[in-house]
């Protein structure tokens, strides 16, 4: 999310700065240096956690990193870009079954982010009026954002089960609505398993968004349609949706990039191998890394990625702040 | 609360329209909370054969139970020593960075942001890879076991609390008044004593809903989990999968100890909200 910029820094003089003192030469290094030794442990610790990792990682996807060098990676032989022509490949298994986990996740994705945002933003301009037991409400709602992601979608996986779940036992015992019990945790249906959890899971977060989003249009703006003679729904429309894009804009970068990156969800529904209907990409990677020991075209898949959502993050934040601009004009 | 939306009386549709939604949401919300609850507090047969909406019994046998058929106060003491050092290192680095930014200007400062910010869209797999290699690599040349050990998990669990706790502390520092840190400057104080006796002191509320945030997602992570603990580490997010491993899977104790694993997160989060939505949404809505 946006960090605003700060432009009044540095402006006013920095206590210490007026009058000279006979500390003055060692004040102004510290004064300099300063700011840095603030953010020092907080560079080392990136450039641990994520900087050399990163390098890291390009360089494992350019070498044959099978299990025979795990103990020694330095040691593997370069493969310069097999890793990736391998992944690639959509005409031979490893990158057709990468192909069709990329659909797989962007299909996801699409109806996810979608469900998230609807859920979200109804249930956000519904609460936006106070009414009673407007706070309870919403304490219930945060409830799927607070619960470790294990413990609820274990919960989920129950729910699920073939013989002893809630799903089937109100579709067919209760409502009749199927033949025979179904599956949700493999074949076609785990898709749409997924998807419910993941919905479950996501929604409050759009809805805690949206809500704070609401809080600051200015009340004189509906006043002034209602005064225009605009009812609810028009209201809605021509001040409620539009007050809220530049929230929406930063909510839905959001919820696209964790439900893209998401692991925790199928991993804990579905286990190490998810069902190929719902064969996400991190789990695919997951899977093509830690259970066929094939690191390097593991990390070649990675920066796929990587490259994939940096590209899409940009063609975004351009199109996006094209938008906002024009309709500024 | 916030003034009523629009000034004119709501329409008995939208009243009934926003009931009905309103209602279903809850029960979308609430429905795996019952299941948690209810199965839990089941016997056996209930649980392994069809599913009942009331327990043919009530009883406390799975509580008793989890904690036997596998380690749990094990899991329990290894999520709570990860999370807590993992929040309580993230949350003290993120002070002393988020006061650098917050109140100096210096070369790099957009950069450092934006590198802050941007792993956040990094998909966690990317690091596991590098990380994983980097751990046993370090194993094997100095001996030091950092794979599988607790100090490695801390270590790659500030690959996404510390990013976040940064980021949300500069913005909680931005609301304390500049004013009252250079106050305190002028009086005497050091940076280090401004922003220890004021600064830290003023923003206590988001410091707080930081720690809680940093804290929950520890607890709840599963991916690196997975990859980099041992019998011995193991964490609940590994652990709880430990009872779907047994020949039958005792679900009613599945759910107690899913029940038991979510309190302490739950009940800190429903606390503490108010904060932790203030950070959340703050720098979204700006």
């Amino acid at each position: 999310m946006t960090v605003t910029a700060e432009p009044a820094v540095g402006k006013r003089a920095l206590p210490g700065a007026t009058g000279p003192t006979p500390r003055r030469r060692t004040g102004r290094v510290r004064r300099v240096a300063l700011p840095y030794l603030l953010l020092l442990p907080a560079l080392l610790l990136e450039l641990l956690v994520h900087l050399v990792p990163m390098v890291i990682g390009i360089v494992m996807s350019f070498k044959e990193l099978t299990q025979f060098y795990i103990r020694d990676w330095g040691a593997a032989p370069w493969a310069g870009f097999d890793n990736y022509s391998l992944s690639v490949d959509f005409d031979a298994p490893v990158g057709e079954a990468l192909l069709h986990s990329f659909f797989v996740t962007c299909a996801f994705t699409v109806l996810s982010v979608g469900l998230c945002w609807l859920l979200g933003t109804t249930a956000a301009v519904y609460m936006q009026e106070s009414f009673r037991g407007r706070g309870f409400l919403r304490a219930v709602f945060l409830v799927p954002y607070a619960l470790p992601v294990y413990a609820a979608v274990i919960t989920w996986a129950f729910m699920f089960q073939r013989d002893n779940g809630l799903v089937n036992h109100v579709l067919h015992d209760q409502l009749g609505l199927t033949d025979s019990p179904s599956f949700w945790l493999i074949g076609d249906n785990s898709f749409v398993a997924l998807l419910v959890v993941s919905v479950w899971k996501g929604w409050p977060f759009a809805f805690l968004i949206v809500m704070a989003g609401l809080q600051n249009i200015p009340r004189e703006l509906y006043e002034a349609a209602s005064i225009d003679g605009a009812g609810m729904l028009q209201q809605l429309r021509r001040v409620t949706l539009p007050s809220l894009r530049p929230v929406n804009q930063v909510l839905v970068l959001v919820l696209f990039l964790w439900t893209f990156n998401d692991f925790n969800t199928p991993y804990v529904l579905f286990g190490k191998a998810a069902p190929e209907a719902a064969d996400l990409i991190s789990i695919h990677i997951y899977q093509s890394s830690f259970v066929t020991w094939n690191f390097g075209t593991g990390s070649a898949m990675s920066v796929l990625l990587l490259l994939f959502l940096l590209v899409v993050t940009g063609v975004y934040l351009a199109l996006t702040s094209r938008g906002r601009s024009a309709a500024d004009a | 609360m916030t003034a009523p939306r629009s000034p004119m009386a709501a329409p008995r549709s939208f009243l009934w329209s926003r009931r009905i939604f309103l209602t279903l949401l809850t029960g979308f919300v609430l429905l795996p909370v019952y299941v948690m609850v209810s199965s839990s507090l089941k016997p056996l047969q209930d649980v392994s054969g069809e599913f009942r909406w009331l327990p043919s019994g009530l009883t406390i046998r799975p509580y008793i139970d989890i904690w036997s058929t596998v380690p749990l106060a094990k899991y329990f003491v290894n999520s709570l020593i990860v999370a807590g050092a993992a929040t309580v290192c993230s949350v003290v680095i993120a002070i002393f960075a988020a006061y650098g930014v917050s109140r100096y200007r210096f070369h790099g400062k957009r950069l450092f942001t934006v590198t802050v910010l941007s792993t956040q869209m990094f998909p966690g797999i990317l690091f596991l890879l590098p990380l994983f290699l980097i751990y046993v690599n370090i194993g094997n040349a100095t001996g030091i076991a950092l794979f599988g050990s607790r100090a490695g998990l801390i270590l790659t669990y500030l690959t996404f609390s510390l990013p976040f706790s940064i980021w949300m502390l500069i913005g909680y520092f931005e609301s304390v008044p500049r004013d009252l840190d250079e106050a305190a400057m002028v009086d005497g104080c050091g940076p280090l004593g401004a922003l220890f006796r004021v600064v830290v002191p003023a923003a206590v509320p988001g410091i707080v809903a930081v720690a809680v945030y940093a804290f929950m997602t520890a607890w709840g992570e599963v991916l690196f989990a997975s990859v980099m603990t041992n019998d011995t580490t193991r964490t609940l997010a590994v652990g709880l999968q430990g009872y779907a491993t047994q020949n039958d899977v005792y679900w009613n104790q599945v759910m107690a100890a899913s029940l038991v694993v979510s309190v302490p997160v739950v009940a800190g989060f429903l606390l503490l909200q108010r904060y932790l939505v203030a950070g959340l949404t703050a720098g979204a809505v700006k």
